[in-house]
């Protein structure tokens, strides 16, 4: 067996009024890939930032390589040879990949001086020796965020690490990205018997390419294995808590008449700059209509553009054949819209209020709810209601007087979903539903969105998540930099083609037909 | 009229120039330091003054123009540490902390200067200030020779920093340290550097450079005399420069040079038109060379949009 690299003695870390890690041991050993997974909030990246010295353990000891760490520093334990690529990337925008690659042990030139073409040489002979490809001159901000990660893992690589820590590496990627970051994490540990920790919550990702898996739950290690003695289905249980179905989701129904059409519609950014680009489409009654695209290719702005939060610049929506381009977002709900945006502590929920108002956000102005012309609200009415929706949905945490920011990430998310639901609107628009979520709470969502689908309602869905798009969507767009790039069935298509027109490698012809210039 | 022309484009009008901008190019290299340290940084125009009554402060008791001008240069290095302090270390809004360091300037040197020199101010103490200096064989030159020529040593000092702090910035580690802490701090400290040391640095040297700069206004402009707010908003000249050159140290000189010359026109055509409207002309000049940076910023944005020329040249759907 080989060496043990890292040893976790009974590690401790509390925050205020947080037990972020809970008495954690575990050791792992030169020349594998171990893979950390855990819902969001259990302590995995609490106890990489303690390898990696961002803060010391309240208690317990770290070990690299035998030795006892007693200075909690990223300096020393990039002395230690530990790198960590975080799931943020840590590069300077308006620096070059050379620049970013040999920040801290710059290269220099007569002591004081930055030497610039020797920076570009060392990158080069990184990308030679780990072929990984990066343009050493490039600026970071003019580089897409897969080849970001590899000046990243570069950089780690420059500063002599042979222990990698990989925070949520895939989140960003497309899966030919993914792909290509695997046959590196297995490049780099056959050559050069390097050991990777891989923080994920993709079990697939875990099954492809761990050796071994350690699981967590609200703080503690509650489960330790070789991959292979393991199936996908135990780590979720042992990761939520209990057993975890995700059974095929029952469909029923046929699509019925066109609820949301959207014709030519362009959009800006924040920036000003064009963002959705003459884009068309229709969701119909009955159906659930899912948008893949990487993020910041147009789908956040063409939702709220239909959503009537963002004004278009050319182009028409019609929401159940009733023109609703330019109209205010009260107004576009009034003609049987809901929605659950992408940025639920932005614009999902008011953290401030309690449960039960923002469960009423949105009908207060109901005669069921308020008296004397809108001047009282009868509170015990709303009480009755809330308190319904907030069973149905099994939301829980902050009872329902406490404030909404004080919950979950899951359970605030549940509060939005539930009260877009609750509605009973004909038409939803959905936007990453379950981004930053547990996997209890996205069960629960899907099964939603699905039975609202089988009610007969057209649900336009757009996320990040692709084996979330599989997963719901009856019919599948694709998009890049702002224009549809294809449409497919989900069974017509493996996840790594839909990649090729998410990257605009790939289009269909017909649905591009601005592009015959060229 | 080709009088007033002969008078406005004369040497005389670019050696008032150089004397102009300079105050305003130390403060702005100095404030092109914090800007990069990503501190918004208002106030430069108090530790102007104040480097200008410890410069006279200094001249007085030392007995030199030199030793005045240390004194206010290590002064700026107190002041930088002051503000660091609350800025950087106790992580204070750094605008109030801005007002408050111009407040208290204008308070503390008009206190110190009234203790010292009585109401009266300096006029009547003999104080050494900085002569002029004639360089051989240039000031022989027609013309040029006449503007490069004569100058105080703080000018020729300026034309030196354009170059060191131009290098530190953009060709040194510890400038791109430096550019690091205000873009992306995070990532200096996963790299081990910590960014709070780079802002500490940037605050100082800030610190002293807006010292040399009322150095300059008080033993150099105005040949050993210390006048309550003699400042009058330089530092927030400097400020609008710094924006202006993007931080570019060099480019914040040339952009005091600008300010330096529109302050010179305005002092010549006093002659012709009401002074109270001459030196207006300087300010106007900043604020619509701040509307330029902001158009042509907004410009440049828009004009980052390859591909999607087509959508964006139609016109906007009505409504």
């Amino acid at each position: 067996m080989q060496e043990t690299v890292i040893r976790l003695e009974h590690i401790t870390r509390e925050f205020p009024g947080v037990l972020a890690n809970d008495d954690v041991s575990l050791e792992v050993r030169r020349g594998e890939v171990f893979a950390l997974v855990g819902e969001n909030g259990a302590g995995k990246s609490t106890l990489m930032n303690i390898i990696y010295g961002i803060y010391p353990p309240t208690d317990g000891s770290v070990y690299i390589r035998g030795k006892k760490v007693e200075t909690f520093s990223p300096r020393n334990a990039i002395e230690l040879g530990i790198g960590m690529v975080h799931q943020h990337f840590m590069l300077v925008p308006s620096f070059t990949v050379a620049q970013n690659i040999v920040m801290s042990r710059e290269p220099r030139r007569a002591k004081v001086f930055f030497d610039n073409r020797r920076a570009e040489e060392i990158t080069r002979q990184l990308v030679k020796e780990y072929g990984l490809s990066v343009d050493p001159s490039a600026r970071v901000q003019d580089i897409s965020v897969g080849v970001q990660q590899r000046v990243e893992i570069l950089k780690a690589l420059y500063r002599g690490a042979d222990i990698l820590i990989l925070d949520e590496p895939t989140a960003v990627l497309t899966p030919q990205e993914t792909a290509e970051l695997f046959r590196v994490i297995r490049h780099i540990i056959r050559e050069k018997n390097m050991t990777v920790i891989l923080i994920t919550h993709k079990l697939g990702e875990v099954m492809a390419i761990s050796d071994r898996v350690g699981i967590m739950r609200q703080g503690r290690l509650v489960g330790l294995s070789d991959t292979r003695d393991i199936t996908e289905r135990e780590i979720a249980s042992m990761m939520v808590g209990r057993p975890v179905l995700f059974d095929k989701l029952e469909r029923s129904g046929e699509p019925g008449e066109t609820m949301i059409s959207v014709e030519g519609l362009s959009v800006r950014d924040n920036r000003g700059l064009v963002a959705v680009d003459g884009v068309s489409l229709e969701a119909r009654a009955g159906e659930v209509l899912g948008i893949a695209a990487i993020e910041g290719n147009g789908q956040s702005e063409l939702l709220e553009a239909i959503t009537g939060m963002r004004p278009a610049i050319s182009g028409r929506v019609r929401i159940r054949g009733r023109d609703s381009t330019g109209l205010e977002p009260g107004q576009i709900r009034a003609l049987g819209l809901a929605h659950v945006p992408e940025d639920r502590l932005a614009t999902g929920v008011d953290p401030l209020a309690d449960v039960s108002d923002n469960l009423l956000a949105g009908r207060q102005r109901d005669r069921e709810f308020n008296a004397a012309g809108g001047l009282r609200l009868r509170r015990s009415s709303i009480e009755r209601y809330a308190s319904e929706v907030y069973r149905k949905f099994d939301i829980r945490g902050a009872g329902l007087h406490g404030a909404v920011g004080s919950m979950s990430g899951g359970n605030m998310q549940k509060v939005v979903v539930a009260r877009e639901f609750s509605h009973e609107t004909p038409v939803l628009v959905i936007s990453n539903p379950s981004r930053g979520i547990d996997i209890g709470a996205i069960e629960f969502i899907h099964t939603a969105i699905i039975e609202k689908r089988n009610e007969g309602c057209a649900v336009l869905l757009s996320s990040a998540d692709l084996d979330e798009i599989f997963r719901l969507s009856d019919r599948i767009v694709t998009m890049y930099e702002g224009r549809i790039t294809g449409e497919f069935k989900p069974d017509e298509i493996t996840k790594e083609e839909i990649g090729y027109y998410m990257t605009g490698s790939r289009r269909k012809e017909e649905l591009a037909p601005n592009e015959t210039a060229d | 009229m080709n009088e007033i022309l002969s008078q406005v484009f004369s040497a005389g009008t670019f050696t008032q120039m150089l004397r102009s901008a300079t105050p305003v190019a130390l403060a702005a290299m100095g404030g092109s330091m914090t800007e990069h340290a990503g501190i918004m940084n208002i106030g430069m125009d108090g530790m102007i003054l104040m480097g200008a009554l410890i410069g006279v402060l200094g001249s007085y008791v030392i007995g030199s123009a030199v030793g005045g001008v240390a004194a206010a240069v290590l002064f700026g290095i107190l002041v930088g540490l002051f503000f660091a302090l609350f800025v950087v270390k106790l992580r204070s809004d750094e605008f109030i902390i801005g007002c408050a360091l111009n407040i208290f300037a204008s308070g503390f040197t008009a206190y110190v200067s009234r203790a010292v020199f009585g109401l009266s101010g300096t006029s009547g103490y003999e104080i050494d200030y900085m002569r002029p200096i004639e360089i051989p064989l240039i000031k022989d030159i027609p013309f040029l020779g006449e503007i490069i020529s004569g100058n105080t040593a703080l000018v020729y000092v300026a034309w030196l920093l354009i170059l060191v702090m131009w290098a530190f910035v953009y060709r040194t580690p510890y400038g791109f340290w430096m550019r690091a802490s205000g873009e992306k701090p995070e990532t200096l400290r996963t790299a081990g550097i910590s960014p709070e040391k780079m802002k500490w640095l940037s605050s100082v040297l800030c610190g002293m450079l807006c010292g040399l700069s009322g150095a300059y206004l008080s033993l150099g402009y105005l040949n050993g005399t210390f006048v309550e707010g003699m400042s009058a908003s330089r530092g927030f000249i400097a400020f609008a420069c710094v924006i202006f050159a993007a931080a570019n140290p060099a480019k914040a000189y040339l952009a005091a040079l600008m300010f330096g010359f529109f302050d010179a026109i305005g002092l010549r055509l006093q002659n012709y038109i009401s002074s109270d409207l001459t030196s207006a002309i300087p300010y106007a000049i900043t604020v619509i060379m701040m509307v330029y940076v902001v158009v042509s910023k907004e410009r440049k944005r828009r004009s980052l949009q390859p591909r999607h020329d087509a959508a964006a040249a139609q016109p906007p759907a009505e409504g």
